[in-house]
């Protein structure tokens, strides 16, 4: 069984952020410093006011008349302290948009990096338009929290500490009030964390659905228009639009539910020490004075609380992205590179042994059943069959983007699941039904087979291949830009380039999975000469529905319904009368009469 | 200077305005939200005074406390606390609502045009980028509803914070008030350097979607080549500029902010300095000094508030900038409004067609390319025309055009003697449906990618599936009908995906159908099969199918022979045959190719007999 990418991992709020921390080391990296230039700020942020509250008490109200000379230094005084609290500021700014955005680009790297480690099945789990989420958007949710967020939590967390000990110093009761006040806060809060943290994480899958939504209409933009579906597509997308504005809003109602909460609590605190303060001063235990000093402390308190309330949904807003991204993060790459543990192959004609294969899709029928096949060195192999047959998934199986369910695939000898990628990769190529062109010059999707190739390679390799006439037809030669998908190309001339890519590459084992089906039949018929030139050496591996290439091939294997049901020469397959073979060379041959 | 800044705040607020003319109510609602919460803000402070001296002072005075006393204090407080919290409450869900349905709109916009763009200006932008138009680029223009009702809110506490200083002195206030033209001179040297940055970092955004978009979808190539790595430096080469553009607007932003910040202060301490030195002249009262001092640091939380929404207005200009790009698009197909028959094969024509591509160079430069060069076929009803050319030749051009996927450059493409431009939207694909070379396939069950959401009945489906030969492979499916096929239909193989996108044309029984090599992916019985059964279903349809094997040749009535985008002979096989060298070629290729193998064979054996 494959493993299934993860919606949104199911880590709670602590392991999440711990997760999400471990992963990006520069949020914390000089952590220390940013706190302590925030509290300053902080500081600052309480100074000033007071310094202005000074300049007015002394300078201007001063006993003796307004002295001009002690407001002018005390207006220096603030001034300074202004522009300390200014720059302090503005220097915790930078840093955490530097170590934020720093660790955020290891988060996107990680995820991307991951997505492309997963197995293909694993892969298939997910609509594209969602993964990107998950390295973009998902990622920028957390930007919001990890930017000031954190830092605000911290220093809150100290002022309410501090607010506490200067409580506590003019009236231990009252303080016990105030705490009193807010514990049910803390439950109420611990439950909103969950419910807003819920919603969030349904706001991020809503986003996935919605990019999935909307890439299919504009990759399906031509079969869409064909069949004049705009309307019901329209329709589809306006669905996952809705989902999306329906979920945003029932997370801003949860939110602010929490945060009022907060902020009601805050109020009816300063109502009831206000209350209780009458009843203490009344009855001897403390002076007025001393009630309204208390009651500014309290506000300093509950400023910090409301804070934090309001962090915390943000907090949540970061976790629901965070888990979306460690959601992929975490799940397992079951078709794993053994690494440095594998074994490098030795570079050479590459044999090839099925030892009693199985496969099965996931929660799907065996579409593979005992398939033993030995492929000598050297030798050139058609694969045909019925579609639907196994003939990919064969060809998938040997090149390792899958591992069969049961027995084994040797390469020279070598369990696949033992030979490191890079060395598997570089002697094995594969060049699926579903090719894809990237959207670069026809150079850079050629070179994509063998990174350091020069231009001459590259040029000398479609010469090779004898397609130099196609390129001196093409507008800009091998600088023509393909496009997306490639589709500036026409369909077959996309294969050439996958097939120039794959031979660029140059492999010991080459497997083509109906790599010419758009190719027109004298091209083809050519390039097969050129390919058989070339392969000589090789193993090479041929799908194809066009028996031209069993025809020219050392070897047919004949695979019906996921078993190989022949193997031989063509000459001699074709003779087995009532056979799979005879039958599928019998509708070839009426074809090419016509 | 300021001749750059001041229109993009203009144009900001512009653009808010459109926002709320989207919205009027929630953001009405948010702003008296807002507004009562500013009052009850300012009331706070007056109700604690209040009962301060009402109740708490005489109290403690008399040292003992009714409980009047002390329910009245606790009413007072409590009851504006309350307010306030609902003030809030209103302001904050009614800003949800307002920004997240105008997003909600701008996203049907700018997917909706997605549709209706040709396929031309698909092909020069990268479906990645569009994501991010329809997420991010939305999400950046309408963020800047979530303060700014809080900002209009709190201006009552503004403009009676003003009222209040004139008030108590004209000379203090316009000392005070100089925070304005600050304000004013440091947000237009904000907008000024942070418009391009927050352009550059929202196009990079959209390049991070398009190459992860890109990457993706090419995971099999990527993974069958071993190229992980090398794409994971692709995204880290984007990723990392994006990085660096965003700690620029964070800079930009981190300097803003704390300017923002002190501005107040600065005003306070100047009425300070200034108010002493008339004080001690005798010209003021230092009670109206110290007025006017507290009145703006009263100020100095509105103007924050303002300071928000002032920086998040390059965010909406250029988020704004990107979306309306693709609003303002042009070249959507027009529409006529003429109707096709109903019923009957059509009759099809393309008479003097003319297509260019527009290629794109390396510097990014368009240049037409002619692919197709005054191009004429003839469709009689009922008939099947196989057209024939190389690989690149223009046949797949010529079927895009013969359903007006695109328009000609010149001459005209008609059915039944209405040119396609003329017919009404939706007009086309209700009588002629197009096989595609390259199937695409819906995250949809087998049943919705074959009815495509049209009105058939399963039986309707089970006998499209029947001719497209794919009977047998359905009925095994898991769910059979309504077996999920997975994004692109993955989960099938690829014959199977073109036997279903074979069926979804099939069912529409049209009167025109365009066979682009659309049984590539299948083995030669199936093939065969497929043939046989579109003969007796097509029986009413005029066909046009591309092809190379000649079994699918020889049931046309007529063969067109194109290359290079030109016609370079039609008739029938026999004809072209004879006389066309180029089509002969083509043809013939396999038979000679086998006939050539079988004699070197016979060779070989003879010499090693
Ligand atoms: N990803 C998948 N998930 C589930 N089932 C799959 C998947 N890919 C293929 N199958 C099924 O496995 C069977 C074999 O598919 P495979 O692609 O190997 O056929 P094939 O012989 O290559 O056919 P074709 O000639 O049409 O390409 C088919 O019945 C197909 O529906
Ligand atoms: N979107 C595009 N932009 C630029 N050039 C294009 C575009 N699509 C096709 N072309 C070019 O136009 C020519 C005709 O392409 P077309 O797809 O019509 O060929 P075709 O005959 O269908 O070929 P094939 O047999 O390979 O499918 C080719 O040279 C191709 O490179
Ligand atoms: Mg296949
Ligand atoms: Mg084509």
């Amino acid at each position: 069984m494959s493993a299934t990418i993860e919606k949104t991992s199911s880590l709670g709020t602590l392991d999440t952020l711990k997760r999400g921390l471990a992963l990006s080391p520069e949020l914390r990296r000089g952590l220390w410093v940013t706190l302590a230039l925030a509290a300053v700020t902080t500081v600052g942020r309480i100074v000033v006011p007071f310094v202005v509250q000074q300049t007015t008490d002394h300078g201007l109200l001063g006993a003796g008349g307004p002295d001009p000379g002690l407001v002018v230094r005390y207006v220096l005084l603030a001034l300074v302290a202004v522009a300390v609290t200014a720059l302090t500021a503005y220097a915790v700014n930078v840093r955490l948009y530097r170590a934020s955005e720093a660790g955020l680009a290891t988060l996107r790297l990680k995820a991307f990096r991951h997505i492309h480690d997963l197995s293909m099945l694993t892969q298939n789990t997910e609509r594209r338009g969602s993964m990107v989420s998950r390295v973009t958007s998902d990622v920028d949710t957390i930007s919001m929290f990890v930017q000031f967020g954190g830092i605000i939590l911290i220093l809150s967390l100290g002022q309410i500490v501090v607010a506490t000990v200067l409580m506590a110093v003019y009236s231990p009761l009252l303080t016990a009030v105030v705490w009193l006040c807010f514990v049910p806060l803390l439950v109420v809060i611990r439950r909103f964390q969950r419910i807003v943290g819920r919603a969030y994480t349904v706001v991020r899958e809503r986003v996935g659905d919605l990019l999935a939504a909307v890439s299919e209409s504009v990759v399906g933009a031509a079969t869409i228009r064909a069949y004049g579906v705009e309307s019901r597509t329209a329709e589809r997308i306006d669905d996952a639009i809705e989902a999306h504005r329906a979920a945003a809003i029932r997370a801003q109602v949860r939110s602010v539910v929490a945060f009022s909460s907060g902020q009601l609590v805050a109020g009816l605190t300063l109502a009831v020490v206000l209350v209780v303060g009458t009843v203490l001063a009344a009855g001897g235990h403390m002076t007025l004075g001393e009630l309204l000093a208390f009651l500014f402390l309290v506000n300093l308190f509950t400023q910090p609380v409301q804070q934090a309330t309001e962090i915390l949904n943000e907090l949540q807003n970061a976790v629901a992205g965070w888990r979306r991204v460690i959601g992929i993060v975490d799940t397992p790459a079951d078709v794993a590179d053994p690494g440095d543990a594998g074994v490098t192959l030795p570079r050479g004609p590459i044999s090839v042994t099925f030892e009693d294969v199985g496969f099965a899709y996931p929660g799907g029928e065996p579409v593979l059943h005992d398939v033993d096949l030995t492929i000598e060195p050297r030798s050139r192999i058609a694969i045909v069959g019925e579609t639907g047959s196994g003939k990919s998934t064969l060809a998938k199986l040997l090149t390792r983007l899958m591992d069969p369910r049961d027995g084994r695939v040797l390469i020279d000898g070598t369990d696949l699941r033992d030979v490191r990628f890079s060395s598997l990769r570089e002697r094995v190529v594969l060049v699926p039904q579903e090719g894809f062109l990237f959207d670069e010059t026809l150079l850079e999707n050629i070179r994509f087979g063998r990174p350091d190739a020069t231009d001459e390679e590259v040029e000398l390799a479609l010469t090779e291949l004898g397609l130099d006439q196609w390129l001196e037809g093409l507008p800009q030669g091998l600088r023509t830009e393909v496009g997306q998908r490639g589709e500036s190309l026409s369909a077959g001339e996309r294969q050439l380039v996958a097939l120039a890519r794959a031979y660029l590459a140059d492999p010991d084992l080459l497997v083509l999975d109906e790599a010419t089906s758009a190719v027109d039949p004298s091209t083809e018929v050519r390039l097969q000469r050129a390919l058989e030139g070339l392969t000589r050496g090789r193993t090479s591996i041929a799908i194809a529905h066009r028996l031209s290439t069993a025809e020219a091939a050392d070897e047919v294997v004949v695979v019906d319904r996921g078993r190989i049901v022949q193997r031989g020469p063509h000459r001699e397959l074709v003779q087995q009368e009532g056979s799979v073979y005879a039958g599928l060379h019998a509708s070839w041959a009426a074809q090419q009469r016509g | 200077m300021s001749v750059d800044a001041a229109p993009s705040l203009r144009r900001a607020l512009r653009i808010v305005g459109v926002g709320i003319r989207r919205q009027p109510r929630w953001f009405a609602f948010a702003v008296a939200g807002s507004t009562v919460y500013g009052v009850m803000t300012v009331m706070t402070a007056w109700a604690i005074g209040k009962v301060t001296r009402e109740q708490v002072q005489p109290a403690v005075e008399a040292g003992h406390a009714t409980s009047a006393q002390l329910w009245t204090t606790f009413a007072w407080v409590a009851g504006v606390v309350l307010l306030n919290v609902v003030g809030v409450v209103i302001r904050r869900v009614a800003a949800g609502y307002t920004m997240f349905n105008v997003a909600a709109h701008y996203r049907r916009e700018v997917t909706r045009q997605y549709l209706r763009l040709p396929l031309s200006w698909h092909h020069r932008h990268p479906s990645g980028q569009l994501l991010s138009n329809a997420n991010a680029d939305v999400e950046a223009t309408w963020n800047v509803f979530a303060p700014l009702p809080m900002a209009i809110g709190v201006v009552v506490m503004l403009v009676a914070g003003i009222v209040q200083m004139v008030l108590v002195d004209p000379v203090m206030a316009v000392i005070g008030l100089t925070v304005f033209p600050l304000l004013f001179l440091a947000n237009m040297v904000f907008q000024r350097a942070m418009s391009p940055r927050i352009a550059r970092a929202q196009q990079l955004r959209a390049e991070v979607s398009e190459v992860a978009h890109e990457s993706f979808e090419a995971a099999l190539v990527v993974k069958a080549m071993g190229r992980e790595e090398q794409e994971a430096e692709r995204f880290e080469e984007v990723t990392r500029r994006l990085q660096a553009a965003n700690v620029e607007v964070g800079r930009t932003r981190g300097t803003f902010d704390p300017v923002i910040e002190a501005i107040p202060t600065l005003g306070t301490l100047a009425v300070l300095a200034v108010g002493t030195y008339q004080v001690s002249r005798g010209a003021l009262e230092p009670a109206a000094v110290v007025q006017v001092a507290y009145l703006i640091s009263v100020l100095a939380f509105p103007v924050r508030a303002l300071g928000w929404v002032l920086g998040e207005m390059p965010r909406t200009v250029v988020g704004w900038d990107r979306v309306d790009a693709v609003l303002k698009a042009r070249g959507a197909l027009e529409f006529g409004e003429t109707s096709l028959p109903a019923d009957d094969a059509a009759h099809a024509a393309l008479t003097g067609v003319d297509y260019s591509y527009d290629v794109v160079d390396e510097q990014g430069d368009e240049s037409p390319f002619q692919a197709i060069h005054d191009v004429t076929i003839d469709l009689p009803a009922g008939a099947t025309v196989a057209l024939v050319g190389p690989t690149g030749s223009g046949k797949t051009t010529l079927t895009n055009l013969s359903l007006r996927l695109v328009d000609p450059d010149g001459g005209a493409v008609r059915i039944d003697d209405v040119d396609l431009r003329e017919v009404r939207r939706g007009g086309i694909p209700e009588v002629a449906s197009l096989v595609p070379q390259q199937t695409f396939m819906f995250d949809d069950s087998v049943r919705g990618n074959i009815t495509l959401g049209g009105d058939f009945s399963d039986d309707e489906v089970w006998g499209a599936l029947a001719t497209a030969q794919a009977t047998g492979f359905v009925t095994e499916l898991g769910d059979s009908l309504g077996t999920h096929v997975g994004e692109r239909g993955a989960s099938l193989s690829g014959g199977q995906r073109q036997r279903i996108a074979l069926a979804r044309a099939i069912i529409r029984a049209p009167r025109l159908l365009v066979l682009d090599d659309a049984t590539s992916a299948v083995d030669p019985a199936v093939e065969q099969a497929i043939l046989a059964g579109l003969r007796k279903a097509t029986s009413g349809t005029t066909v046009l199918v591309v092809a190379y094997r000649m079994s699918t040749i020889t049931l046309a009535d007529e063969i067109v022979y194109v290359e290079g985008g030109r016609v370079l002979d039609h008739g029938s096989h026999d004809e072209l045959l004879a006389r066309c060298e180029g089509y002969a070629r083509l043809v013939t290729a396999y038979a000679r190719e086998a006939a050539e193998r079988a004699a070197v064979e016979a060779d070989e054996e003879g010499v090693t007999v």
